[in-house]
C-alpha cells in the first residue's frame, strides 16, 4: 500500500492547522455559516440530523492495521464507539462535535489519514477494486493510477467549486468491482497491442437522474491520464449547468450535449494541454510507485493441508465457499469480512473490532485492510493455512456471517436514523430483511442477490443498481418504499425496473420475500441466478406475485 | 470594495464604464461584449480593462491580449468557480501578463486558489478579511498539482529529493 | 436546506423553530425568550404564521450559537411542544436503532 512520503505528511499537517484556523473563525462569527459550509465539507464535515459528521477518506479503500486502529481511537475518543463504512470505502463517523474536530483531524493526519474532499463540489476520494493488487483477474495494480489522481486533484486550486461534486472510479479486472459505469469519470485498464491504457468513461452516475455511462475514448495512454482527466473537468467546470443543483452533474452536460459533443470539447481541449505540465513520464509513475510498499509473498503451494483437514467442518466450509476468493500469489487468498450480521446495521464497525480487525490483519493479512464499496471489509493477502483459524478468529467477532454476494448482504445508506437529507429510514428495514433471510443454508440456495436500500432520492444506497432496488418515500408522515428488479453495477451495469406502486413501511419484507420465492419457483435450475431470471422473463412475473397477497 | 494587490491596499485607478457611456480620459474598465462590439478605442494612450462575465469564452479576448492592462473576472458567488478555468487559460494559454483581478464574492478562504490560477488583484468583498490574506497564501508550504503559479509542487521537490 | 427567510412562512398548525447547535451539531429548539434549549418542551409555540415568521427570524439572525433553523410542525401536550413526525421524533429521540444492536 502507499505509504505517505515527508511531503505528503507535511500538506496533510498544513490542511489540519488551516480547518483549526477556518473553525476557530466559524466559532468566533468572523465566518458566516454560508461561507463556512463548503469549508467544511471539503474536509468531510456535514452536520446531520443529531450531530457533525466526519466522513474520512480510506484512499482507493487500502488501510493499514495502524490507520484502523487510528480509526478505532477516534470512534472511542471523539464519537459513540463505533463508525460505517459507506459505499465509497469511506468511513463516517456520527456523533463529532465541531469544537473537537480539529484535533480529532490531528490524530487521523498522524496516522496518515483525513477528510479531504470527501465532499463537497470537488473531485472526491478516487475508488477502486477491493481486490487491487491481490486478485489474478487484473492485468496492472490499478492503486498507482488512482494514488496518482489523488494526487493530482488534492486541492486543485481550479476544481474546488466545480458545479457539482465529481467522482472517478478505476478497475483493472475484467469483473468490475468498482461500478465504473456509474461514475462522473469511469476508467477501464486494458491493453492493446502490448501497451496498457484507459478506456474513459463519462456521465455515469446514480442519484435522482440515473445514467450509465458513455465510452468517451477507448484507449488513453498511461502517460496522457492527468491531462486528460484535466481536460474533462475544465470542460465540465466551464460548461456544466450552475442554474440547478439537480441538473449539475456531469452526466447531465453530457447529456444534454451529446456524447459525441462533448467528446469532442474534451479532445479539443486536451490537444492544448496533452504535452504540457501534467504528462506522466516513467519517473514520475516511479515516484509514486516507490511509496507502495507490496508484501512480499510466501512461496507457498495451494489447498495446504490446515485448509483441506478444516474444509470437513460444514460451518468452515460453508464460509470458505462464500467469503474467499482465489489471490495471485499460490497459497494465499482473499478473505471478505461480512459487515452484515443478521441484525446489525450493515456498514457498522465499533472501536473493539476495529482494533481486533487490525491485530487479526498483522497476524494473518500482512498488515492490509481494504474496504468494498459493498461495506464490506477484506483481508487482500491470507495465508491459506491460516483461514481456519482466522475463520475462527472472525466468527468469534461475528464478522464470518456467511452472507458475502448473498441476500442479507445489504447496502443501505445510514437513512433518516442520521442523514439530514433523508426521508425515510434504511437501516432498520435491512435489519429485518436480513433477519427474514438469516438461515445461512437457504441464503445460499437463493444464490447471488444484491439488495440496495436508500433513504431518499438521492440514492446514496445504489438502489437503481440493486438487483432488487428498494426506495424510501415518504407520504403524509408515513413510510413507503418502492421497488425496482433487475440493477446491476458491474461491467454490464445497468438500472432496474419499477415493480409498481410503493409499498408501507410494514410489507417490504413480505413482499421482497414473495419475490423471492417467485424467483425460486421461475428459475430453470440452481444455476440461474435470480438476475439472469428478472432478464429473461421481464418483471411482469414478479409484479403479479409480488403483490397478489396484498 | 478595497482592491488588494501583494497583501497591501491599494488605490484603483480604473473606472467602470457601462455600455454605453463615454470614455473617460483615465484609466476605464469596458464590458467584454463593448470591447467586442466597438473593438479597441483608437488614439487612446490611458490603460484600458475588460469585464468578463464567468460564462464567457475567453478565447474571444486573444485578439486584445497585449493591449489589456486589467482583465477582471467575476465571481457572483464564491462557489461558481467559473473564473478560475478562465483565469488560467488567460495567463497559461493567451500569454496575458497584465493584471488579472477577481471581482465579485472573493473571500479570504479561496485567495490561495485564485492565486494559483492566476489572480495577482482582488477587489475583497469583506475588509476584514485583508489581514488574513497574507496567512492565506502562505497557509501550504507545497502543492500537489502543477498550474502556471510556478510553485513548487510535491512532484517536483521528489525529483530534487531522488537527484540529491 | 432552503433558507426559508425568503419564503413566506405559512403554517398548519402549532410550530416550533428547530436548528443544531454550532458547536457540537445537538438538536436546539427556540425558547419563548429567544435562547435555545436541547428540550423540545421549552419551546416557544407558534400558532400563527406571523409568530412562526417572527421566531424564524430570530433564529436566523442567530449565527453563533445554531445553525439551519427551520420551522418543525409540533403537537402541543400539557401546553408543551412535543414532536409529531418521524423525522422530529427522531432528531429528538435519537437514532430507532437498538445501541445493543451495534455491538
Amino acid at each position: 500500500m502507499y505509504v505517505h512520503d515527508e511531503f505528503d505528511r507535511a500538506f496533510l499537517a498544513d490542511r489540519v492547522a488551516d480547518f483549526r484556523d477556518q473553525v476557530a473563525r466559524r466559532l468566533s462569527g468572523a465566518l458566516t455559516e454560508e461561507e463556512f459550509k463548503p469549508l467544511r465539507l471539503m474536509n468531510g464535515v456535514y452536520l446531520q440530523l443529531h450531530a457533525y459528521m466526519l466522513r474520512i477518506c480510506i484512499p482507493y479503500g487500502t488501510l493499514s492495521s495502524d490507520q484502523m486502529r487510528a480509526l478505532g481511537h477516534v470512534a472511542r475518543r471523539y464519537d459513540r464507539g463505533y463508525g460505517h463504512f459507506t459505499t465509497r470505502q469511506n468511513i463516517q463517523f456520527n456523533w463529532i462535535r465541531l469544537d473537537e474536530l480539529p484535533d480529532a483531524m490531528a490524530d487521523l493526519a498522524a496516522a496518515g489519514l483525513h477528510g479531504i474532499q470527501t465532499s463537497g463540489n470537488c473531485i472526491r476520494n478516487t475508488t477502486t477494486d477491493q481486490w487491487a493488487g491481490a486478485t489474478p483477474e487484473e492485468i496492472e495494480d490499478p492503486r498507482l493510477y488512482a494514488e496518482i489522481i489523488r494526487q493530482w486533484s488534492t486541492l486543485h486550486p481550479e476544481f474546488t467549486f466545480l458545479p457539482r461534486k465529481f467522482k472517478i472510479a478505476i478497475t483493472a479486472a475484467k469483473h468490475d468491482r468498482a461500478a465504473i459505469r456509474v461514475h462522473d469519470i469511469g476508467l477501464r485498464l486494458h491493453r492493446r497491442d502490448g501497451e496498457t491504457g484507459f478506456e474513459v468513461i463519462v456521465g455515469g452516475g446514480l442519484g435522482r437522474t440515473p445514467f450509465i455511462g458513455k465510452t468517451i475514448r477507448d484507449f488513453l495512454p498511461k502517460a496522457d491520464l492527468l491531462s486528460y482527466l484535466e481536460a474533462i473537468l475544465r470542460v465540465y467546470n466551464s460548461g456544466g449547468r450552475r442554474d440547478n443543483i439537480y441538473k449539475a452533474r456531469i452526466k447531465i452536460q453530457v447529456h444534454e450535449v451529446g456524447t459525441e459533443e462533448f467528446s469532442r470539447r474534451v479532445e479539443a481541449e486536451w490537444a492544448e494541454i496533452r504535452d504540457g505540465a501534467l504528462r506522466l513520464d516513467d519517473a514520475a509513475f516511479a515516484a509514486i510507485a516507490d511509496r507502495f510498499q507490496t508484501p512480499d509473498f510466501a512461496p507457498l503451494a495451494d489447498r495446504p493441508a490446515d485448509l483441506t483437514d478444516a474444509l470437513a467442518d460444514p460451518a468452515f466450509a460453508r464460509w470458505h465457499a462464500n467469503a474467499v476468493a482465489v489471490h495471485k500469489a499460490p497459497g494465499h487468498a482473499i478473505v471478505t469480512l461480512s459487515l452484515k450480521p443478521v441484525g446489525k446495521p450493515p456498514g457498522d464497525a465499533t472501536a473493539d473490532q476495529m482494533d481486533a480487525i487490525a491485530d487479526l490483519a498483522d497476524r494473518f493479512a500482512y498488515g492490509e485492510i481494504r474496504v468494498a464499496h459493498e461495506q464490506n471489509l477484506t483481508f487482500p493477502h491470507v495465508r491459506q493455512k491460516d483461514l481456519p483459524e482466522l475463520w475462527r478468529e472472525l466468527d468469534a467477532l461475528g464478522l464470518a456471517t456467511p452472507n458475502v454476494g448473498l441476500i442479507s448482504d445489504i447496502i443501505a445508506c445510514p437513512g433518516l436514523d442520521y442523514c439530514a437529507l433523508a426521508n425515510t429510514r434504511s437501516i432498520p428495514l435491512a435489519q429485518r430483511l436480513s433477519e427474514r433471510f438469516a438461515d445461512p443454508a437457504r441464503i445460499a440456495d437463493i444464490g447471488r442477490m444484491h439488495i440496495n436500500i436508500s433513504g431518499c432520492i438521492n440514492a446514496c444506497g445504489h438502489h437503481h443498481v440493486g438487483h432488487i432496488g428498494i426506495l424510501g418515500v415518504e407520504k403524509k408522515d408515513q413510510e413507503f418504499y418502492q421497488i425496482t428488479l433487475g440493477g446491476k453495477a458491474n461491467h454490464k451495469a445497468r438500472l432496474g425496473e419499477l415493480l409498481g406502486p410503493a409499498v408501507g413501511e410494514d410489507e417490504v419484507v413480505e413482499v421482497v420475500e414473495r419475490i423471492v420465492d417467485t424467483y425460486l419457483a421461475l428459475r430453470a435450475g440452481p444455476a440461474e441466478s435470480f438476475i439472469a431470471v428478472v432478464q429473461r422473463l421481464g418483471v411482469e412475473p414478479f409484479k403479479e406475485r409480488a403483490y397478489a397477497a396484498g | 470594495m478595497p482592491l488588494v494587490k501583494q497583501g497591501a491596499v491599494v488605490p484603483d485607478p480604473f473606472a467602470r464604464v457601462a455600455d454605453d457611456a463615454a470614455l473617460p480620459e483615465g484609466p476605464a474598465l469596458v464590458p467584454l461584449a463593448r470591447l467586442l462590439a466597438d473593438g479597441l478605442p483608437e488614439g487612446r494612450n490611458a490603460p484600458l480593462g475588460v469585464l468578463v462575465p464567468n460564462a464567457a469564452d475567453v478565447a474571444l479576448l486573444a485578439p486584445f491580449i497585449g493591449q489589456l492592462a486589467v482583465i477582471v473576472l467575476d465571481f457572483p458567488k464564491f462557489r461558481d468557480g467559473r473564473a478560475y478555468s478562465q483565469a488560467r487559460l488567460l495567463r497559461e494559454r493567451f500569454g496575458f501578463s497584465g493584471e488579472l483581478r477577481a471581482a465579485g464574492n472573493v473571500l479570504r478562504d479561496q485567495v490561495l486558489l485564485m492565486v494559483r490560477c492566476g489572480f495577482d488583484a482582488f477587489e475583497v468583498a469583506k475588509a476584514d478579511d485583508i489581514p488574513g490574506f497574507t496567512h492565506a497564501l502562505a497557509a501550504y508550504s507545497l502543492v500537489y498539482q502543477p498550474t502556471g503559479d510556478g510553485r513548487r509542487t510535491i512532484g517536483d521537490a521528489r525529483r530534487a529529493a531522488r537527484g540529491a | 436546506m432552503t433558507s426559508p427567510l425568503q419564503q413566506k412562512l405559512k403554517i398548519t398548525g402549532p410550530t416550533a423553530i428547530t436548528a443544531n447547535r454550532l458547536s457540537d451539531g445537538v438538536v436546539v429548539w427556540l425558547t419563548p425568550s429567544h435562547g435555545w434549549s436541547t428540550d423540545i418542551a421549552d419551546a416557544a409555540i407558534a400558532t400563527t404564521s406571523d409568530v412562526a415568521m417572527t421566531l424564524l427570524s430570530v433564529a436566523n439572525g442567530d449565527e453563533i450559537h445554531a445553525v439551519g433553523a427551520y420551522p418543525a410542525r409540533v403537537v402541543v401536550v400539557n401546553g408543551r411542544a412535543a414532536p409529531v413526525n418521524l423525522r422530529e421524533r427522531i432528531r429528538v429521540g435519537g437514532p430507532t436503532i437498538a445501541f445493543e444492536a451495534r455491538a
